[in-house]
């Protein structure tokens, strides 16, 4: 005579994502999206090019209006990446650091704002200047949200 | 060949990562609480500051020279640390990480196929400092004790630029040469005064001492080993973790107080907030723990306290090994009522979890064990016990550290923690904490 053994299943532990489609299962007829669930798309992956060598970090004031990065935004800065003419970057500035537009304009390169009320800052001595990383992406919240709350808090 | 790659200053660095007004300036680096220095700029190497100087005696001379004393920032470091070993695993197939800013790397045969070593090493240097912003030195040797007395020769002298690699045998001569025995990697102070009293004073000296002698004083076969290293024979290989992170003998943790304690229910606070990370540290490693220690201390410095200043008691965890945090709290709390003395003002404390194993294997039964079915004195069953535990780090994944603690561990909601260390000087967690971010103009 067979034994049927019950084998208990444990509880799932790994973290649950949101799934991209969801439905309500009626009984007795499976949906026909089932099959094609899928993960959300994980945001990380779009804002993380390397990983280890991006960092995030908050813009305060208005310095670079014209080029959509506004105060409060969060802005993804890649480390690994060389910086070049045109590229927004995070660049130390005397011992602080300032999120600006490289350009080069004939033999000299700038540090360019992007709102005119904000002077361009010539590299002189390349030493002096020194590039933290390349600006990827920016996080705009339209909505106010926990951005610009942290932005609030912070004035 | 083995290579051990370590971050200069580290502590130091990733702060000026993300405060470069720091760059050329002296910075130190404190310990817990405020109270010793344990991390150094070169610029503070050079006032004299020495490694574990308490804060008071340096805090003038930082201020004359326009420095700066920064509390310890772990959530930084650790973060930072984690990109730096990330970027080491992407390149060389055998990383063993050592420390929070050490990692052994197996490089053999990689000569032959990605061409000079030297150079492989140098770029990947580049590569840490251009992703991380932290600047490393990087030892070469046959052996990983010589990769650690090149690694520490390449910090000393800047002109070898961050690499040195110790292949020939006059090179391996002249470093030994020049390093005191006492640096030696597993040399420890008492070892060190056993060998300067049989005039061992180098560590060429310390490799030219024969097997019986090594074996006589230098604890057996780990002292022999110890001598082949630097001979150039390798004895050990890495000991890589499977997640990357470092596989501990031993879980330790322990803080001194914010303020004097001496109150039982404050010191048992402590303890058992120190004994809840301690056990989830545990569990995060899949380990469980045979053996149980806590200790107290009292002030070291006060001189009207008669040593010993220290007392502790360990406990073979009755019933098997466990990571099961409320059975240990419950032997914790009886381990600090026998050491408290009331009248006592304590200043730290800790926990070390030992004799560590994987859970679920092989698992001696125990005899005195209660019958399966009748309630265990302690805790819950096994299984419970353990789904409990998941939960409990799920949530404090999810929410928080020390959203789910032990009940002797909370204060009263507006209460200040007592055993909590000072940090005055803490800067933010720049890579963790959305609140903490850097900004940028």
């Amino acid at each position: 005579m067979a034994t049927v053994e019950l084998v208990e299943v444990g509880p799932p532990t790994t973290t649950l994502w949101i799934p991209l489609f969801a439905s309500l299962v009626p009984a007795g007829f499976p949906s026909p999206a089932s099959d094609e669930l899928e993960e959300l798309f994980d945001l990380n992956r779009l804002l993380f090019r390397h990983p280890e060598a991006t960092y995030l970090v908050r813009v305060s004031g208005e310095s670079m209006k014209n080029a959509e990065i506004h105060a409060g935004d969060l802005l993804a800065v890649d480390k690994h990446l060389e910086a070049d003419h045109n590229h927004i970057v995070v660049a130390v500035v005397e011992g602080e650091c300032t999120v600006k537009r490289l350009v080069r304009r004939g033999q000299s390169w700038w540090l360019q704002a992007e709102n005119p009320d904000y002077a361009d800052y010539e590299i002189r001595e390349p030493e002096q200047l020194r590039i933290w990383g390349v600006v990827t992406h920016v996080v705009h919240e339209l909505l106010p949200g926990k951005l610009t709350a942290l932005l609030r808090s912070r004035d | 060949m083995f290579g051990l790659v370590d971050g200069n200053n580290f502590y130091v660095s990733c702060e000026r990562v993300f405060q470069p007004r720091l760059e050329g300036r002296p910075v130190v680096v404190l310990s817990n609480n405020d109270g010793n220095v344990v991390s150094r700029s070169a610029e503070a190497k050079q006032l004299g500051i020495a490694m574990g100087a308490p804060f008071f005696q340096v805090r003038a001379l930082l201020r004359q020279h326009q420095g700066q004393a920064l509390s310890s920032n772990y959530a930084l470091y650790g973060d930072m640390s984690r990109r730096v070993m990330a970027r080491l695993s992407e390149q060389v197939p055998g990383v063993e990480v050592y420390s929070i800013d050490e990692a052994f790397l197996d490089l053999h045969g990689m000569d032959t196929w990605l061409g000079p070593l030297q150079a492989r090493v140098r770029a990947l240097r580049q590569d840490v400092l251009a992703c991380t912003g932290i600047p490393t030195c990087v030892g070469l040797g046959p052996t990983k004790t010589l990769a650690k007395v090149a690694n520490r020769l390449a910090k000393n002298y800047p002109e070898l630029q961050g690499v040195l690699r110790l292949d020939s045998d006059s090179r391996r001569e002249r470093a030994l040469r020049a390093l005191p025995v006492g640096d030696v990697w597993g040399i420890g102070r008492q070892y060190a005064q056993v060998l300067l009293s049989h005039g061992i004073t180098t560590a060429w000296a310390l490799a030219g001492v024969s097997e019986a002698w090594a074996r006589q004083h230098l604890g057996g076969v780990v002292g022999w080993r110890l001598v082949q290293e630097l001979r150039g024979q390798p004895c050990q290989g890495l000991q890589p973790s499977e997640d990357g992170t470092l596989a501990r003998q031993s879980i330790r943790c322990s803080r001194t107080f914010g303020q004097r304690l001496s109150h039982f229910d404050e010191l048992w606070g402590a303890v058992s907030s120190y004994l809840s990370r301690a056990t989830e540290k545990l569990r995060a490693q899949g380990k469980q723990a045979h053996l149980l220690t806590v200790f107290i201390s009292q002030d070291r410095f006060d001189t009207r306290v008669p040593p010993p200043y220290t007392r502790s008691a360990t406990l073979t965890v009755p019933g098997g090994p466990t990571s099961d945090t409320l059975r240990l709290l419950a032997y914790a709390r009886r381990l600090v009522e026998r050491l408290y003395e009331p009248g006592r003002v304590y200043v730290k404390a800790g926990v070390v979890l030992d004799g560590l194993e994987p859970a679920g294997r092989g698992q001696q039964l125990d005899l005195f064990a209660p019958a399966p079915g009748a309630a265990p004195p302690l805790s819950c069953s096994n299984n419970r016990s353990q789904q409990l535990m998941q939960q409990v780090d799920a949530l404090n994944r999810r929410f928080g550290r020390g959203t789910v603690r032990p009940a002797a561990a909370v204060v009263a909601a507006g209460q200040p923690v007592p055993w909590a260390g000072k940090a005055q000087h803490r800067s933010p967690a720049y890579t963790t904490r959305l609140e903490e971010l850097l900004w940028v103009k």
